[in-house]
């Protein structure tokens, strides 16, 4: 039988803001364990929590960006369960009145397009970090707490189960980074754990219309590690229903090293929240005119920018969505343009060489050590017919070591082009006399047999000749012969 | 030294006829003597009271103006934070844990020169009615010590009462100023919900809790007002206002005040003798032209079952953080489950665990509908009856208690205990103010009445206190241990 996957994705994204969600701590990364911190995101005795403004902006925003309803009335409310990492035993988190709701965002795959909806995104605090001296918590003699991340304001976006495929989840994953990168509310790092991602799928057969069974997987920490941890589960629960099994629901953990999804609790095994309205935080409304000043200042978003590009720039649909699916690469892409790039080749170079070498160096696109004017001066040099396309490599390539300036590394390794017809056509005179043979292969009607002589004129030459003008001159010069 | 109030000692102080050293000295040494019969303080902080006075009387040497409550030794319940001395709430849980910050009113305290002698007794995290809860062992009622002073805020009321703090801080979740404060003979007052910052309170039931005065006379609870009322920013159910100036409110005029008493009130748990003391107090309004209006409160018959669904059910949350983790007490498990139990299970006390398992149990999965979503519907109907009441009333005249101070382990059963806080939970549930004054006495022992206001309607109890208090010197006396 063949089947296939229905899946939807929780992601929580830590939002941007400089202090935190429910106190005026500092939220950063690395900081030394437990100095971020204060008796409210301690959870001590007799504290409570104010709302940081900055956190409900940006939830808002997100909230815009993704076509969500914003409530106009929303409030807070505790999730109960105890975890060490938990200072107060209780999350402080959003339940039925979260602030965005009935959202959508478009993804495309393989030219396929889809929309996935967005059920809703709510605003909630992090918890703490769990150092165990061992494995786990269970098998470790102590385990330490560090109660910086405690209290960075989250939100949890949630998706209707509208992704058919690992590939859609991956695509959809991009698209919600794009928008939050865009909005400017999260910087996204999967790594980091600033983007997080638990994902329910469940597998039917191919025309049923009921939802099978789901499992939840948690502990997703890569792009790569949710393509193949959904592709791993659903290819799990076909191969159990194929064989005559049932899924049972649970929560599994991502193994990201055996590459296998494994069993964490059964259903029966769940928390009871035992959630209730925060009793410290009243209910707030959202006023029509709050909302309309946040979408003032939403950006050009990932979809729109895409559009533009290819009606301005005549790029193709897959180069447009390459350059805007990362907020960075894009405003790189438009700067290379507005420094008098030619947007196809500046896509291409940044399609190409450039994304080879910064995957070499494991650096993000603002880490580049060229800048977007020094490619487009690159860029220039081709276009003016100063270096061959071949050239320009070895130029970038020495520019992103060195730091150098293009026009610098071309004048110090003399590699402008040679592009004088007359020295060209000596050449070609000289080389066509030592090797006959290839006359006579291209007289028998060999048209490689110019490659082979253009090779020679290019070792010649080291690789500096022009090639549009050899080419030229070999041709006619063998018809001739 | 008899009746002694924060007024008559400023009156004092600024005439020198007494430092603040030596009525610190005074006071000290009264309490260090009250103490093996009543047990009011948990703990004391003689020298940092000391210090302070000392810096009160070089202020007064220098001519400057001092604040009210300058100088006058006080105690503060001993679930409030002051920084740097511990903050038990009567918990086994939190013996030795030393509050590393001030509460929003030590805050404001410590701007009026307050001096604090010590912290005090109460029923663990402020649950009960009679001090019987506590961990360190139950404060005694300085008017008959075999009774209780009242709960939970027993220790501040028997520190008063026995002229061991001239005034106190209490906190009310459901009669706990109140109700100490009409067994003690003492005025108590629970003000608005939001009027006054929870910050720095150990949280009980968020949605209810409420810090006020325990006081000898009306003027003294309208000083205390006005040092710990007013918007605090780091309370957001703190309410956004203006500060006023409730002594202003101290008259006796109460001419065409309307008084409403809600029958529902004056039900068959109520002993004749405290109905008996109200309806002579309504005859002396009466007789100085108030209004005596008969209201409606229908849903007080249901005040109890409410409470006792919305208070266990955020304490349950609330008291979760005690888990041997991050600080207090801990017993050590073989694993993290272990140890949270065994910890929790050490930790706290009997009637704090009843509570949060009650609370676990109207919170939990199936149950929540039934009972917590259905008792915030009947919250919401009391306030209406409320709101229809203060249509027709000023103020709303209700017994503090069923009747005097009972016996300790008078109460063998929970529930009948329980039982008794019908007079005080409904104010706490719509956030009204309410203040309970002296109305007379049964076999020597006090008996209390509420006034009870609407919404920010302090101003209104305080006067109608007053005049009462003014007409009825013999109410306000002091207890056999407060001789000094």
């Amino acid at each position: 039988m063949k089947y296939e996957a229905v899946i939807g994705l929780e992601v929580h994204t830590e939002l941007r803001t400089a202090t935190k969600i429910f106190c005026s701590c500092k939220t950063s990364f690395g900081a030394e364990p437990n100095t971020n911190v204060c008796p409210v995101c301690l959870g001590l005795p007799g504290v409570l929590p104010v709302l940081n403004k900055k956190v409900l902006e940006f939830a808002v925003r997100t909230g815009l960006a993704l076509n969500c309803e914003i409530s106009r009335y929303s409030k807070f409310d505790r999730k109960n369960y105890y975890y060490p990492d938990l200072p107060k035993n209780f999350q402080t988190s959003q339940y039925d009145l979260p602030i965005c709701e009935h959202g959508h965002l478009d993804i495309e795959v393989d030219g396929k397009k889809s929309t996935v909806r967005i059920t809703r995104a709510h605003m909630e605090e992090d918890a703490g970090k769990l150092v165990h001296h061992g494995t786990s918590i269970t098998d470790s003699d102590y385990s330490l707490v560090d109660y910086n991340r405690t209290g960075t304001p989250l939100l949890e976006i949630v998706s209707e189960p509208d992704i058919r495929s690992a590939k859609e989840a991956v695509a959809y994953m991009e698209k919600l980074r794009a928008i939050l990168q865009y909005c400017g509310v999260s910087d996204c790092k999967m790594e980091e754990g600033s983007l997080r991602c638990d994902a329910n799928v469940s597998v039917r057969p191919v025309g049923q219309k009921e939802l099978g069974t789901k499992t939840e997987i948690k502990n997703i920490n890569s792009f790569r590690g949710v393509e193949r941890a959904i592709e791993y589960e659903a290819m799990r629960q076909a191969q159990l229903l194929e064989d005559g099994g049932t899924v049972v629901q649970e929560t599994r953990t991502w193994d990201e090293k055996e590459g296998v999804t494994k069993s964490m609790r059964k259903k029966e095994e769940a928390n009871d929240y035992r959630y209730f309205p925060e009793p410290d935080l009243v209910p707030f409304t959202v006023s029509d005119e709050y909302i309309e000043e946040i979408r003032k200042t939403l950006p050009e978003l990932p979809d729109a920018r895409k559009a533009r590009y290819m009606k301005s720039y005549g790029l193709a649909a897959y180069d447009a969505d390459y350059l805007t699916n990362d907020k960075d690469r894009a405003d790189y892409f438009e700067a290379m343009v507005a420094a008098g790039a030619e947007p196809k080749e500046a896509a291409n170079w940044l399609m190409g060489d450039f994304a080879k070498l910064l995957s070499r160096d494991n650096l993000e696109m603002k880490a580049a050590p060229v800048q977007a004017a020094a490619m487009a001066d690159l860029l220039k040099l081709i276009a003016k017919g100063t270096i061959s396309g071949k050239i320009a490599k070895q130029v970038f390539s020495e520019m992103w070591t060195s730091g150098k300036t293009p026009e610098t590394i071309v004048k110090e390794k003399g590699l402008v082009q040679i592009s004088d017809t007359g020295a060209l056509e000596e050449l070609a005179d000289r080389i066509i006399a030592a090797n006959p043979q290839s006359v006579a292969d291209f007289k028998a009607g060999k048209k490689k047999a110019v490659g082979f002589l253009m090779g020679q004129i290019m070792k010649e030459t080291k690789g500096k000749a022009n090639p549009q003008i050899v080419n030229g001159i070999l041709t006619k010069k063998l018809s001739e012969q | 030294m008899s009746q002694i109030t924060i007024h008559d000692l400023h009156d004092k102080l600024t005439a020198k006829e007494i430092s603040a050293v030596e009525l610190t000295k005074q006071m000290i040494a009264h309490r260090d003597a009250a103490e093996g019969e009543i047990h009011a303080y948990l703990s004391v902080s003689d020298e940092a009271a000391l210090a302070r006075a000392a810096a009160v009387d070089a202020r007064i040497a220098a001519g400057e103006a001092i604040s009210d409550m300058a100088g006058i030794p006080g105690a503060v319940k001993d679930n409030i934070c002051i920084k740097g001395e511990t903050c038990t709430a009567a918990s086994r849980m939190l013996e030795h844990w030393v509050a590393p910050y001030n509460a929003t009113v030590i805050e404001k305290l410590e701007a009026e020169d307050y001096i604090s002698l010590g912290k005090t007794n109460l029923d663990e995290f402020a649950m009960g009615s009679s001090t019987e809860n506590s961990y360190f062992g139950p404060s005694r009622n300085p008017w008959d010590t075999e009774c209780v002073p009242g709960g939970s805020s027993g220790g501040s009321a028997a520190a008063v009462a026995a002229n061991e703090a001239v005034w106190a801080l209490g906190s009310d979740t459901g009669g706990s100023i109140r109700q100490p404060a009409s067994f003690c003979g003492l005025v108590g007052l629970k003000p608005t919900y939001g009027l006054v910052s929870r910050y720095g309170l150990l949280a009980f039931a968020s949605s209810l809790d409420q810090i006020g005065p325990i006081v000898k006379d009306v003027t003294d609870a309208a000083i205390v007002l006005n040092a710990i009322a007013g918007h605090d920013p780091r309370d957001s159910t703190s309410i956004p206002m203006e500060k006023k100036d409730y002594k202003k409110a101290l008259k006796t005029d109460v001419k065409g005040l309307r008084i409403g008493v809600p029958d529902e009130f004056f039900g068959p748990g109520i002993k004749e003798e405290t109905k008996a003391a109200i309806q002579s107090a309504l005859k002396f309004y009466e007789g100085e032209g108030a209004e005596i209006v008969p209201v409606s409160i229908p849903h007080i018959k249901s005040g109890v079952s409410v409470y006792y669904i919305i208070a266990p059910a955020e304490a349950s949350s609330n008291l979760a953080r005690y888990d041997g983790v991050g600080f207090g007490f801990r017993m050590p498990g073989e694993d993290i489950v272990d140890m949270y139990i065994k910890t929790r299970s050490a930790g706290f006390g009997k009637e704090v665990k009843r509570r949060i398992m009650l609370g676990n149990y109207v919170l939990s999965a199936g149950y929540y509908d039934a009972y917590y979503l259905k008792a915030l519907k009947v919250r919401k109907l009391l306030k209406e009856d409320f709101d229809q009441a203060f249509a027709k009333c000023d103020v709303i005249a209700a017994p503090s208690a069923s009747g005097a101070a009972f016996k300790f382990g008078a109460f063998s059963d929970p529930l009948s205990l329980y039982m008794e806080d019908i007079c005080t939970v409904p104010v706490n549930l719509v956030g009204a103010p309410s203040i309970s004054i002296p109305v007379g006495f049964h076999d020597g022992m006090p008996l209390g009445m509420q006034l009870i206001g609407p919404t920010l309607g302090e101003e209104r109890i305080l006067n109608a206190a007053y005049a009462f208090e003014q007409a009825h010197p013999e109410y306000t006396k002091t207890a056999p241990k407060g001789d000094m």
